[in-house]
């Protein structure tokens, strides 16, 4: 072809030290290891397995919402219906459970509302594409809190508790290791596979970067937007199963805040909101540094909205990073 | 005193790696109507924004009433009585036309808004102007001729001794074009200097009595308008020889590869017609709002035809998104590259592979060494100024920005592909290589759509051309056939019946 200078252009990528250093990784796992330290001067048995384990499974419901967030924040969108898409799900659980005698019907209708839920949220968003998620999703927020407050009044719903295999799936574990955990750890390597090594991932990186280019590009921008909500309605429906088997008692208003603090996970993880940016390992590296961090400030006594002060200040800094780092250097 | 409101003397601008005017002379005499007249990319409008204070100039001076100065900013050039109407309105259309008129220098009494001043005095202009609309009208229920009246208006309210008007009657009917001429006769009469910017002749011969030329960033020459016929006027225009300099192969045509029929966006365009054959360049040109552009969107799936049909090999074929248009072996070039056509912040690399990824894979999962090899070696075709495929796509310039579009396009295998002013903001050393790869990939049996508004390209790559003029096609000219002038005879061929025309208002 028209290649007349004989230039080559490299594609073998240089790794070096100085370049992994660099990351937000590099600078999260360290901030991970400083949580981890202070929690071992704190409490002398914070290493002690059993406990260590059962501090994680306190924060692994959020956790898990946490995974879809970082792809639909990746697309540039956001998704605050997310808490009560888990109230949502775990109500029905109660309630068709208390009402068949079938957990795993009861299981299987509360993953399906779920789901529904995400994909009503995603039809908005794809049917009428000059909404902003931010609005949609307030919306819908109140409206699945809604159902939650119509189906429940003030009571509360507890049928769930006497399941025993059910409830294991909370309490359950192999060894040491909660089963919760484990299922966590599988969905997680999933996600972090289809966003970072498949086709799929590569789409959504390319929708958060520049939506019309992606167009231009063949890709279907909405149907990939459809797919990524209608999951964050899945997992949510997960989480809330989860809840259940947590709490086995579901009231109108749990779950409330969930979607902020997965939000503020994958913020601190590296995902921007301007989406395109970031990576999956920085999201599983923050779930771990914030829910460690809470259970350590909880451990001295710090009372929850000190916690929340301290969790705040240290997002503005994590997020503020990147442009310090220019200012000085 | 001098005789010239304003003058300007060998005035330069320089854009990083362009020469955007270049030692260009104007001169205004008060009370006259000038033309500026010159192609696409001329110049003029950069020339309009040094003017009115916008753009810097590199070099060169400025004289108001024989003195000199200098405008640090477009306050600056309001002050002085400088004032400028644009082509598409750039008004606020939540408020009202009073509002609009004395945006930025409110009547004010006591720290408050003084409406009834405001009014009264928009009542005062809008008579003036006489016009049929109120001062508390919404300007955005108002048409694209009453919203420039107001924005005449506007600049009679901060007393505007030279008005600037770019391409005014671009988007107006044949009746409000000539009310536009009327009140600017009545401005000049009452001693405003007026440059008029336009494509279209009639405008020039209706008002100016004056015309100065540009082409190429260079001042060509000012010409009176009663002393200059139509022909020399256009050689004026474009005339140049270039053609030698564009490496056009002869390429035997194969057989016809896409082909649209009636085809009609209502409100952009309608009826048109053309058929493109492997091997071929096609030319589809006209001014700019030719709705050309919207064309190529329609075929490329990005927006809905509203009547018409599309064929493929001669099979009809049904487009609904980009990827249809794709998988039915139709790539686009966007004009606007970088809001279209590339992820600035990705590796070239990733920009090449984007729309093929599905080909980088194994068991669903990329294969990212090999994927990385394969966009080197495209961008090695096109001879992309990279170090690594992994160099941001927006650290290039703008002419290897397009060679990394190009090379995107290469990726997937296309049968047909549409260029969109494939050199605009592209340097010259990048123009010709861009052309060379175009001649290779015709020799190589793609079939070419190539939309550009530069004569000179056009004459040059162009097998047959096809002009449009508001939406309509206006001609069609083989390659033995084409001229300059023929071309803007045919890009400036209004419908003369139905004073809308196709081009309606965006």
């Amino acid at each position: 072809m028209a290649n007349k200078s004989g230039r080559t252009i490299l594609f073998e990528k240089k790794v070096t030290l100085r370049s992994v250093l660099a990351t937000r990784e590099a600078m999260l796992i360290l901030l991970f290891l400083a949580v981890n330290l202070m929690n071992i001067s704190i409490s002398p048995n914070y290493l002690n397995s059993y406990t260590l384990f059962t501090n994680i499974n306190s924060f692994m419901v959020k956790g898990f919402i946490a995974l879809p967030m970082a792809y639909v924040l990746l697309l540039g969108e956001i998704d605050i219906s997310v808490g009560s898409m888990v109230c949502l799900s775990a109500t029905i659980l109660g309630l068709v459970y208390n009402g068949t005698g079938s957990i795993l019907l009861a299981i299987f209708t509360a993953l399906a509302a779920g789901t529904l839920c995400g994909a009503f949220n995603g039809l908005i968003l794809t049917q009428f594409t000059e909404l902003a998620s931010m609005i949609v999703t307030l919306a819908t927020m109140t409206l699945y809190r809604g159902f939650s407050e119509m189906l429940l009044g003030d009571k509360s719903t507890n049928g769930m508790r006497n399941v025993e295999w059910f409830m294991d799936i909370y309490d359950g574990r192999v060894g040491h290791v909660p089963y919760l955990f484990l299922m966590f750890c599988i969905l997680a390597v999933i996600f972090g596979v289809v966003m970072h090594k498949t086709v799929f991932g590569r789409r959504m990186y390319a929708i958060g970067a520049n939506q019309e280019s992606a167009r231009y590009s063949g890709i279907q921008v909405q149907k990939i937007r459809m797919i990524v909500f209608t999951l964050t309605g899945l997992i949510s429906g997960l989480a809330g199963v989860f809840y259940c088997a947590w709490m086995g008692t579901v009231k109108n208003n749990i779950a409330e805040g969930y979607e902020m603090e997965a939000i503020c996970m994958c913020v601190l993880g590296g995902i921007s909101t301007d989406g395109g940016k970031g990576n999956f390992p920085g999201v599983l590296i923050a779930i771990f540094t914030m829910g460690l961090l809470r259970y350590g400030l909880g451990l001295i006594n710090i009372n929850s909205e000190i916690i929340n002060i301290i969790i705040g200040m240290l997002l503005v800094l994590v997020v503020m990073l990147p442009e310090l780092k220019r200012i000085f250097k | 005193m001098s005789e010239y409101v304003l003058e300007l003397k060998g005035i330069t601008k320089i854009f990083p790696g362009i020469r955007a005017l270049d030692r260009v002379e104007f001169q205004l005499k008060k009370g006259e109507i000038h033309a500026l007249m010159g192609e696409n990319g001329a110049g003029k409008s950069t020339f309009i924004k040094v003017i009115t204070g916008v753009h810097q100039a590199e070099e060169g001076e400025m004289f108001l009433d024989g003195r000199k100065v200098s405008f640090r900013g477009p306050q600056d050039a309001q002050k002085a009585g400088i004032a400028a109407i644009y082509q598409h309105a750039t008004a606020y259309p939540h408020l009202t036309v009073a509002e609009n008129i004395f945006m930025g220098h409110e009547k004010m009494r006591r720290g408050m808004i003084d409406w009834k001043a405001m009014n009264c005095g928009a009542k005062e202009l809008l008579d003036v102007l006489s016009a049929e609309f109120g001062p508390t009208d919404l300007m955005g229920s108002l048409s694209v001729a009453q919203q420039q009246m107001v924005e005449i208006a506007h600049a009679l309210s901060v007393n505007a001794r030279i008005l600037i008007m770019d391409e005014p009657t671009a988007a107006l009917t044949k009746a409000e074009s000539e009310k536009l001429y009327e009140i600017t006769e009545k401005l000049r009469d009452d001693g405003v200097s007026v440059i008029f910017i336009s494509h279209r002749f009639e405008d020039m011969y209706r008002l100016a009595t004056r015309v100065t030329v540009f082409r190429d960033a260079h001042y060509i020459g000012t010409y009176d308008v009663d002393g200059i016929s139509n022909a020399d006027l256009i050689k004026a225009m474009v005339g140049r020889d270039i053609k030698m300099l564009f490496p056009k192969p002869e390429v035997e045509f194969g057989d016809e590869m896409l082909r649209v029929e009636k085809l009609s966006r209502t409100g952009y365009f309608e009826d048109v017609s053309f058929s493109v054959r492997r091997g071929e360049i096609l030319g589809l040109t006209g001014l700019v709002g030719a709705r050309r552009t919207e064309v190529a969107q329609v075929i490329f799936g990005i927006e809905k035809a509203s009547r018409g049909d599309i064929y493929v090999e001669g099979e009809k074929v049904q487009i609904h998104s980009p990827l249809d248009a794709m998988r039915h072996g139709i790539g686009l070039l966007t004009e606007d590259r970088q809001r279209y056509g590339l992820i600035l912040e990705w590796g070239i690399g990733r920009n090449i592979t984007l729309p093929e990824l599905p080909r980088y894979t194994r068991n669903g999962l990329l294969k990212e060494k090999e994927e990385n090899r394969k966009a080197a070696r495209y961008a090695e075709d096109v001879d992309v100024k990279a170090v690594t495929v992994f160099d941001p796509a927006g650290s290039l310039s703008g002419g290897n920005q397009q060679k990394v579009v190009v090379a995107k396009v290469l990726g997937s295998e296309m049968k047909v592909l549409i260029l969109d002013e494939p050199t605009k903001g592209v340097d010259v050393g990048s123009k010709a290589a861009i052309y060379e790869i175009m001649g290779e990939l015709a020799q190589k049996g793609y079939a070419i759509i190539m939309i550009s508004s530069e004569m000179p390209e056009i004459l040059g790559m162009c097998d047959r051309v096809v002009v449009m003029c508001d939406g309509r096609v206006t001609g069609e000219l083989g390659r033995e056939e084409l001229d300059q002038e023929r071309i803007l005879v045919l890009a400036m061929t209004r419908q003369k019946h139905g004073d809308k025309g196709g081009g309606g208002l965006e």
